[in-house]
């Protein structure tokens, strides 16, 4: 679909294809298959489908980073919780994008606001970018399972478990769907008439701005944690219960986006493999500019000690804000964004302080500031295929960034309050009573610990 | 004499209590974290393939050693702040203590249980000394 660029140089093929083309004919030297398919095209499709689900595996595995580094930032009397909602986030994507949140996104067009076709996606439906229909399914499953476990970190250790599953399902099936439709849909915000139209390449608007936002929102509604902040308002930091498994998170989540990324190619054949190889480059430089930076500008300016989570935040800040512009930029200006969005993953979580929002994973300064911040950056930055920024004298492309980041935020905005204070808060509620959270949500919600303590509890040898 | 109070109670119930007790003066005091039970008797856990029972639940135990005209005040105080009126609120003890000895100076008895501002302070007409507290809801 849009994703795909122009290039497709495809000289490489002849050494893998000439064999295959040879063997073929030797075997099968009969005219009944002069009719066949193309076999340079149907080792490409092969060749492509294997780089899409290959990437949409890794992106699947960045909910395992999810929940290891939103259960190590949060207390162990809350980690059962915590990682069931990463659990049920994947499960109602999975079920929500199947039957109805592809159609949203990828069916044919209502004048460009929402998706038509393709509900409960099955086997019939025509290839797309030249892979099998369920390939590309599966790989867009993947994001819009990345999109709503952004919100779980935000909301954590005091959202009822129940409401939870309601703005699960909703995320999957309408929120992010619509908005993605808008943009690689081929929507309204793909065809705007500024420079080559909104352009996000692998999703720093589509996915992290809009798990973000429902973040914010929800964080909002819900209100800080008990003792997060004293009578007088000063702010007490809550630490988490495992940097151990914080860091591991990290790297899984790091991991995870040389698929997010270097697969929104959608495919990898001729002059494709020169494209993915770019963001595969930038998308790593950026990480590591950000986290440097994070660790730089704390350790001068606010904690004056290198600190391990700041530095950790500040590479995946690198990694949202590069998520968007990664084929259309330089591995120079890729290190600059990055290192841009350590600076705000640092400076936002103190602003959220200051306006008493309780961020517990810091996922609004990552995912929503770092997701705009990197979108934006197309409009200043962009040099390479086929779009261009301010740097390369067009200053068109940020007004069409600027109106997508707009409207996409409007969109979350509006959707966010209603399904949050409208819906929630009227069924099921939204936050636990003030003694459940005290006693941790593992307890009363689950029943069950994630630590259980074997040797005071009744675990004990019976005779 | 010298007296010693054993308090056992809710672990949320902790900042409460400590609050109030240096509004009275109050100022030495440690903590630890206890399992045990009383007449409530524990609850039900749920484990994969079936559910356990934790009949061991977990509260703080606060003790405080303080001369004994004190120890009424400071009773009443914990058993008000660290009440919730629910089955599982805990219980206080209060035992004699014999001697009390400052490893720091080798002051005993009396001597080495007074701080700067604490209840005796008060109750003598001292002034209160602020203690830096982090007071949340």
């Amino acid at each position: 679909m849009n994703k795909t660029t122009a290039l497709r140089s495809m000289k490489w093929l002849r050494w893998v294809v000439i064999p295959a083309v040879v063997s073929t004919a030797l075997l099968f030297a009969s005219p009944a298959y002069a009719q066949d398919p193309d076999p340079i095209e149907e080792l490409t499709r092969g060749l492509n489908t294997v780089w899409i689900l290959l990437t949409a595996f890794l992106v699947f595995w960045m909910q395992a980073g999810f929940a290891f580094v939103e259960a190590g930032l949060t207390r162990a009397k809350n980690t059962t919780n915590i990682m069931f909602k990463n659990l049920v986030d994947f499960v109602f994507a999975t079920l929500a994008f199947w039957a109805f949140g592809y159609a949203f996104m990828y069916g044919s067009t209502a004048s460009g606001w929402i998706g038509t076709s393709g509900f409960f996606v099955d086997a019939s439906l025509d290839d797309v970018v030249g892979v099998p229909a369920l390939a590309f399914w599966f790989f867009q499953l993947v994001f819009a399972g990345t999109a709503a476990t952004i919100v779980s970190g935000a909301m954590a250790e005091r959202t009822k478990f129940s409401a939870y599953l309601i703005f699960s399902f909703a995320i999957s099936a309408i929120i992010y769907p619509i908005a993605g439709h808008w943009i690689w849909g081929g929507g309204w915000l793909w065809t705007l008439p500024f420079g080559a139209g909104f352009r996000d390449f692998a999703g720093s608007t589509v996915v992290h701005s809009v798990g973000g936002w429902l973040a914010l929102i929800g964080a909002l509604a819900l209100g800080p944690r008990l003792g997060r902040f004293t009578r007088d308002g000063k702010p007490i930091a809550i630490p988490g219960h495992s940097i151990s498994m914080v860091v591991l998170g990290v790297f899984i989540l790091w991991l995870g986006w040389f698929g997010f990324n270097p697969g929104s190619q959608l495919a990898i054949h001729g002059g494709n493999a020169d494209a993915v190889a770019l963001v595969a480059v930038n998308t790593n430089l950026a990480a590591a500019a950000g986290g440097l930076v994070a660790m730089v500008v704390s350790w001068l300016f606010v904690t004056k000690k290198p600190d391990l989570t700041t530095a950790l935040n500040g590479a995946l800040a690198g990694l949202v804000a590069i998520t968007a512009p990664c084929a259309y930029v330089t591995p120079g200006y890729s290190i600059l964004i990055g290192a841009i969005g350590g600076v705000i993953v640092v400076y936002g979580a103190i602003l959220l302080e200051k306006l008493k929002i309780d961020d517990p994973v810091s996922a609004v300064p990552i995912h929503l500031m770092n997701g705009s911040w990197g979108t934006l950056a197309i409009g200043i930055f962009a040099t390479e295929n086929g779009v261009t920024g301010l740097v390369a004298g067009n200053s068109s492309q940020i007004i069409a960034q600027l109106i997508g980041i707009g409207a996409v935020s409007l969109w979350c905005v509006a959707t966010g309050m209603i399904l949050f204070h409208v819906i929630i808060k009227a069924t099921v509620g939204l936050r636990v009573s003030r003694e459940e959270e005290f006693k941790g949500l593992d307890i009363e919600e689950h029943g069950a610990e994630a630590y259980p303590n074997d040797a005071v509890g009744s675990l004990g040898v019976a005779d | 004499m010298t007296k010693k109070i054993e308090a056992i109670f809710r672990e949320e119930k902790l900042n409460v209590v400590k609050e109030a007790l240096y509004e009275i003066g109050i100022i030495g005091m440690n903590v630890t974290e206890v399992r045990g039970h009383g007449r409530q008797g524990g609850i039900e856990l749920s484990g994969r393939t079936g559910s356990y029972r934790v009949d061991l639940l977990p509260r703080v135990q606060l003790n405080i050693i303080l001369s004994d005209r004190n120890v009424e005040k400071t009773i009443e105080t914990i058993q008000q702040a660290a009440q919730t009126g629910s089955i599982g609120d805990g219980l206080i003890f209060v035992y004699p203590v014999d001697d009390v000895i400052r490893i720091r100076t080798g002051e005993r008895g009396h001597d080495a249980l007074t701080y700067e501002g604490d209840i005796d302070m008060l109750a003598e007409g001292g002034a209160k000394v602020e203690v830096q507290m982090q007071a949340t809801d």
